[in-house]
């Protein structure tokens, strides 16, 4: 454990990501308390001394906005990820240990939800669903909708552990299934599904920003997203006349939470993976 | 039945699958925006009527528009005792939409009371000219440089992975907004939006076509470039974890060209890739759509979000059909193509028979 903790700090690309995403945590998690946003002014003011990233279209202290933005955007993104992270984990773990019917069973479903596309279950319930479209309905939509990845690659993972000797010792001393599936699989594909989890989070992120950015975001005080935030900016013309403080530092924070997740990632997975190391 | 042609039979049974699945689809499609409120209801508290009369009458041409009542033999509404008209069962309003969709018929726009096939009609071949090359020419360029990048190593690595990783990172509408507030709006190079120049009717003249190639070159480059670092990422590692089996080791142990090598590991390390391109093309299609709204590209990304403003289901649910059939169509043909092309699959194929 500590062997491989001290592999990775070796890696620049865990440091990078580790310290690119303590940051968006922490600003995500304190901004909105710690920052004083300064009163309403004109509609799209460029950035100075009053207001550091300028203001929005109603006035608003866009740095105050990004903050909000963030904390949203990442509840969101974690919601979806421990959703679909869970599910497809589950989902995952039983199809590949159990295999026959089981397997089939839940394999046929697990390919069913990959090839419909998330994105158009989100388009459909939230363009119908205008009253209800809150940060949590989306979050919910995107976990149930992204699970089949992780289902996926958690079964693949578990079925080449089915035929370990460890596995076959735990059921001669008459271990249950469940005993089996949580005490003597789970641990071992632990690693595995953090990475699995980062990547939901990230895809939970860049998924809600997509459908805010096309008008079926949140809605409701204080439920402003990143997405939000890039849309009313395209709603208002920003880009047109001019006024790139409205799209770009929010496009950047998004960037930024995804980068880092990818660097995150695919650090542990050089470490992780020994095939890949030098 | 089949024994002799495993490949035909595969194919075959794919098909079936397929079926079953854009009947799931299909049902989603219908029952997804019913789960919410009444969507004619919606539509009602939008508008104003001058009299109680016509607010009835455009109510119930709409209910029957979206197949919510039931209509005798000659398309008149049946009634009942009193008037009004009678409300048909979730599963009879299914049983219509199936209908109507495998006749073509996606029902009427509410907003211009055009026909959706019309509409999506106009709006698809746009799509179809941006997406299919950018994502085919970026799923080639990007597995290239991933294979280059997996066998190369060092510095041609080190510069190019972590400029994937965060081109693979950068949201398609992102990316789009950079190169339209950077080429469009700041340096003038080329359009910021529109697939061609409003001033030229639509045509054959050369003065047309150059237009639209001119305001090609940022929607495709937005697509194009975000998919390539993707790819290029998936590539470089199957490619490094492909370098180190044996059979290319024994490869560079018999002396083998350098080239030769690379094709091996080319061709290997590309299928899975191939499965990856397929199974990510619902979430690619996705996000190449909001480039379109960001470009104001005349597609099938455009027509939704003009759509989603006005609230005009019918044309919603018209795209997302097509969206999800044309993404099973996808992975049906890549499905083909793996069984064709993998000598593994092929052979597993013809065991499963036996």
């Amino acid at each position: 454990m500590f062997k491989l903790l001290k592999n990775l700090i070796k890696e620049p690309m865990f440091v990078i990501g580790t310290f690119l995403f303590l940051v968006t945590i922490v600003a995500g998690l304190f901004g909105t308390h710690l920052y004083t946003p300064s009163p309403d002014g004109m509609s799209y003011e460029a950035p100075g001394s009053a207001y550091w990233l300028g203001t929005d279209n109603l006035g608003q202290d866009y740095v105050a906005l990004l903050l909000r933005g963030l904390q949203n955007s990442l509840y969101v993104g974690f919601t979806a990820g421990i959703i679909a992270t869970t599910i497809g984990t589950l989902v995952g773990l039983f199809a590949g240990f159990k295999g026959g019917i089981v397997d089939d069973i839940l394999n046929m479903f697990t390919n069913l939800f990959i090839v419909i596309p998330s994105f158009v279950v989100l388009v459909l319930v939230s363009a119908s669903w205008p009253e209800g479209r809150s940060l949590t309905l989306i979050a919910v939509l995107i976990g149930v909708t992204t699970w089949p990845w992780t289902a996926r690659s958690v079964r693949a993972q578990a079925t080449s552990l089915r035929g370990r000797d460890h596995i076959a010792l735990a059921r001669i001393n008459g271990a249950s299934n469940l005993q089996i599936i949580f005490k003597h699989i789970l641990p071992y594909l632990a690693s595995y599904v953090f990475m699995v989890f980062i990547m939901q989070v990230a895809s939970g992120i860049l998924s809600e920003s997509a459908i805010s950015m096309i008008g079926l975001g949140p809605i409701g005080e204080g439920s402003t997203s990143l997405g939000v935030i890039l849309n009313t900016a395209k709603n208002n013309s920003a880009i047109t006349y001019g006024y790139w403080w409205g799209v770009f530092p929010a496009a950047i924070v998004i960037t930024v939470i995804v980068f880092a997740l990818y660097l995150l990632n695919n650090s542990m997975e050089g470490v992780f993976n020994p095939r890949l190391r030098k | 039945m089949l024994k002799k042609y495993p490949t035909v039979r595969y194919v075959l049974l794919r098909a079936i699958w397929y079926f079953l699945t854009f009947l799931v689809a299909l049902s989603l499609n219908f029952f997804l925006p019913r789960l919410g409120s009444d969507p004619v209801d919606i539509m009602m508290a939008q508008s104003s009527f001058s009299s109680p009369e016509i607010r009835k009458q455009t109510e119930e041409n709409l209910r029957k528009d979206f197949g919510l009542i039931i209509l005798d033999k000659e398309g008149n509404i049946l009634r009942d005792e009193g008037g009004n008209a009678i409300k048909a069962s979730k599963f009879s309003q299914l049983v219509t939409y199936v209908g109507q969709v495998f006749k073509g018929d996606l029902g009427t726009s509410f907003k211009n009371q055009k026909p959706v096939s019309e509409i999506i009609m106009q709006a698809l071949p746009w799509t179809i000219a941006l997406q299919f090359p950018a994502i085919l020419f970026g799923w080639i360029f990007g597995n290239s440089l991933g294979a280059l990048a997996a066998y190369k190593r060092g510095v041609f690595d080190k510069a190019l992975f972590p400029l994937a990783l965060l081109m693979s990172s950068v949201p398609f509408f992102v990316f789009g907004m950079v190169l339209v507030y950077f080429f469009g709006i700041v340096w003038e190079i080329f359009p910021a939006v529109g697939a061609y120049s409003l001033e030229l009717t639509p045509g054959f003249s050369l003065d047309f076509l150059f237009s639209v190639a001119y305001h090609y070159v940022l929607p495709f480059l937005s697509i194009f470039l975000i998919l390539a670092g993707g790819q290029a990422i998936g590539m470089r590692s199957m490619g490094i974890y492909e370098l180190g089996t044996d059979y290319i080791k024994y490869a560079k142990w018999l002396g083998l060209k350098e080239t030769r090598v690379l094709a091996y590991l080319f061709r290997n390390a590309m299928l899975p890739q191939l499965t990856g391109l397929a199974l990510s093309i619902g979430q690619m299609v996705g996000g190449a759509l909001i480039t379109e709204m960001i470009f104001s590209y005349p597609g099938l990304g455009m027509a939704m979000l003009t759509a989603i403003q006005t609230n005009d289901y019918p044309v919603i649910q018209g795209v997302t059909l097509l969206i999800t059939t044309s993404v099973l169509l996808a992975n049906f043909t890549v499905d083909i193509l793996i069984a064709l092309l993998d000598p593994r699959v092929k052979q597993s194929l013809a065991m499963d028979v036996k």
